[in-house]
């Protein structure tokens, strides 16, 4: 049983692929999935039967994660596919994005909860502007580590020089960007050089294979455990015989470290307790941190709803109507300068009006294209926008959880935008 | 490595705990589907976390197919009991005597679809504009591409081509009035993280899923068990076999598998080494390639 018990220990890391489908990312996946035994008896027939439908030789394994009936009849992937796998260390989840349509909106729902991204190069074609893109949007979302897999290396007769060129070519492009944790493998999904298995064809590579990279990378520090955050999702009361007289506050802290007994201060009140209890449901725990989900009860009798923050009176976030967010477009209806949008951000709702458009970045070049105005689905650019009442946040740098915003137009009630505070 | 690291049950865990709390935040009406299998068993468990010392602020319904095996039933009556928590029952047969449903014929008739009709019925009629289901994406390729916080038209169909993007914790449940979401927070679990989170948090689950003796016939490469609605062929034969549910459906749908995993540790081991998915011996899902994604665009959860 010592298996089942080490699986208990495990901890969850969620990476994103994104690329085109000749680049090997399915058969990279593939691979992942085979190795981890992820994928099932039942549906590699499946597959099997469907490739022999379709006339098409081998398995495709694209249709592992093509779960529509259109994507298969199109051969496109229209959605991002979660995927699942775990090692004896760790659990993975996937967030497989399509490489062609809607490729960024994709792409950043994608990278918006990810600890990793997994960039895809073609040993034979170097860093291409999809790579640009890839590395630009995972810098924008701030994803803590990139791991660059130069893929196909059998096909360039597994060249050091090859490898040390897309290297030095793809530094130089992300010294432009915010890339904190880079890591490069030669690989070759097919053959399975450097996936699982270390590679006998390439000597000079001394780094580590990729699902060693996936099971070691340190995660531990990817959540902000320094700024307390707590928004409050809902005011426990149970009024019962049982608890007559409590009052707790329920939801996920969200960055920081909360402990019984520690001074905080409520947002947006201003107003100062002391933490009486960290109440869980398998009874109560003295020290909370982010991501757990817990309910707190204070010393003192103070107003509090949904959408307020515990905070720290000495570290407080930014709070204010008027914040400046870089945005990606992610409806067919343009964005409406001086529009109205419905705004959501940690557990408050509220309304907010577009201000200035103030320039849309071209994601091949990275320049910022200031005269251009027009925000349509797919771009990306920084705006300003007012709020109806103020927001307790900080930038996305600091905390993705309290950096981070949704727009929701009102008519049709679409989740339109995705946005970073700056 | 410092102490502020969570196993990935426990960020499941939160995950789950944070959905449902958002969905008695942004709902005026939810429910939750109970089903008495694991999934919802889980479910309920999580539920009870979210919101305690209080109860869950929300009732449980049950779509009853008349199909169940007696001892989901069973554990499902027990449970309620014990914890005082609000249940609501839908009878598919009611769908049936109305008229809005219509039995299958054949050998075993499944009830399985006709489900959707009186879960439908069922949200129409208490007003619930939010159902919280219990489906994992590791499940199904359809499911696969469903959020957390899954929006339905009038008629309570699912449009996969336009889903609304899902990113970082911000959820969107806004819908116009006779729209409702299918909300599913353990969608990130997989069958393994369930029966791990099972014997982590030593819940109790009906005997169906541990080895027990039963008669049963095999059709189409499912073992199916004995029961008033399954009639057999000319060449078939009841026999007696060592079995257990790895999920638990209809019987005339769910197929069993031979197993001596009596204890929760053996189910995991099982699990463990098992090359075969929990679905695969689901009849319901083997009509078609794109059987799920059909069911599911006509209000199926």
């Amino acid at each position: 049983m010592s298996e089942s018990k080490g699986y208990l220990d495990m901890e969850l890391l969620r990476f994103t692929t994104a690329g085109s489908v000749d680049d090997g990312k399915s058969t990279l996946i593939g691979r992942l999935l085979y190795d981890s035994k992820a994928i099932f008896e039942d549906q590699i027939q499946n597959l099997q039967e469907v490739n022999e439908q379709r006339g098409e030789e081998g398995i495709n394994l694209a249709l592992l994660t093509d779960g529509l009936r259109s994507e298969r009849e199109q051969g496109i992937t229209i959605d991002v596919a979660y995927r699942y796998f775990a090692t004896p260390k760790r659990k993975f989840i996937i967030a497989d994005t399509p490489g062609h349509i809607q490729y960024t909106r994709n792409m950043v729902t994608g990278a918006s909860t990810a600890n990793l991204a997994l960039l895809l190069i073609d040993a034979r074609h170097g860093v291409i502007e999809q790579t640009k893109r890839h590395a630009f949007i995972a810098s924008l979302l701030q994803i803590p580590h990139v791991a660059v897999c130069v893929n196909k290396m059998d096909l360039v007769d597994y060249g050091q020089e090859e490898f040390e060129k897309i290297k030095s070519d793809f530094k130089k492009f992300a010294s432009k960007l915010e890339i904190k944790d880079v890591n490069f493998i030669p690989i070759s999904a097919l053959k399975g050089d450097n996936v699982v298995e270390r590679s006998k064809n390439m000597d000079w590579y001394e780094g580590s294979t990729l699902i060693h990279l996936l099971e070691n990378i340190h995660i531990g520090s990817d959540h902000n455990h320094v700024d307390c955050r707590f928004p409050i999702q809902r005011v426990i009361r149970p009024q019962s015989e049982l608890h007559p007289d409590y009052r707790g506050y329920a939801g996920r802290i969200e960055g920081g470290v909360f402990k019984t007994g520690d001074e905080i201060m409520t947002l947006p009140s201003g107003k100062k307790s002391t933490i009486k209890s960290i109440d869980t449901f398998n009874g109560e725990i003295h020290e909370a941190f982010s991501p757990m989900s817990v309910c707190i009860t204070l010393n003192d009798d103070i107003d509090i709803s949904r959408g307020d923050m515990l905070v720290r009176a000495n570290n407080q976030p930014q709070i204010s109507q008027d914040i400046e967010v870089m945005i990606c477009w992610m409806n067919e209806r343009k964005l409406i300068p001086k529009g109205k949008y419905t705004i959501r951000h940690t557990s408050q709702t509220t309304r907010c009006i577009i201000k200035e458009i103030k320039y849309k970045i071209d994601i091949n070049s990275l320049h910022r294209l200031e005269q251009e105005n027009d925000l349509e689905m797919n771009d990306i650019g920084r705006i300003s926008i007012k709020t109806t009442k103020p927001l307790f946040f900080d930038s996305y740098r600091r905390n993705r959880n309290t950096g981070s915003i949704i727009l929701v137009n009102e008519a049709t009630n679409e989740t339109v935008g995705a946005g970073m505070i700056i | 490595m410092n102490s502020y690291n969570l196993t990935h049950l426990k960020v499941l865990e939160s995950e789950a705990i944070f959905i449902i709390r958002e969905v008695a935040a942004q709902f005026e009406k939810p429910v939750m589907l109970f089903s008495g299998g694991k999934d919802s068993i889980i479910m309920f468990h999580l539920a009870r976390k979210a919101f305690f010392p209080d109860k869950i602020p929300f009732p449980l319904m049950h779509i009853d197919t008349g199909h169940n095996f007696p001892e989901t039933i069973n554990f499902r009556d027990k449970l309620i009991k014990e914890t005082g928590e609000k249940l609501i029952i839908k009878l598919v047969q009611e769908s049936i005597d109305n008229g809005t449903a219509i039995e299958e014929s054949g050998l075993n008739p499944s009830r399985n679809g006709l489900q959707t009709v009186t879960l439908l019925e069922g949200i129409e009629s208490g007003n619930y504009d939010c159902a919280l289901g219990g489906a994992r994406r590791d499940e199904e390729k359809a499911r696969a591409k469903e959020r957390f916080f899954s929006h339905r038209d009038e008629f309570g169909q699912w449009d996969p081509k336009n889903q609304r993007p899902e990113l970082w914790n911000l959820f969107n449940g806004k819908k116009n009035i006779g729209e409702h979401f299918r909300v599913f927070p353990i969608s990130n679990w997989t069958e393994m993280d369930v029966w791990q989170y099972i014997l982590n948090e030593k819940i109790a689950i009906p005997s169906l899923y541990f080895a027990h003796k039963r008669q049963v016939v095999s059709r189409d490469g499912v073992l199916l068990a004995k029961c008033a609605h399954i009639s057999l062929k000319k060449d078939e034969s009841w026999e007696e076999k060592t079995v257990r549910c790895r999920t638990i459906g209809d019987m005339t749908c769910t197929g069993v598998s031979e197993s001596l995993a009596s204890t929760m540790e053996e189910i995991i081991e099982e699990v463990a080494t098992t090359r075969v998915t929990e679905r695969g011996g689901r009849a319901d899902d083997k009509r078609s390639e794109a059987a799920m994604e059909d069911r599911k665009k006509e209000g199926y959860f």
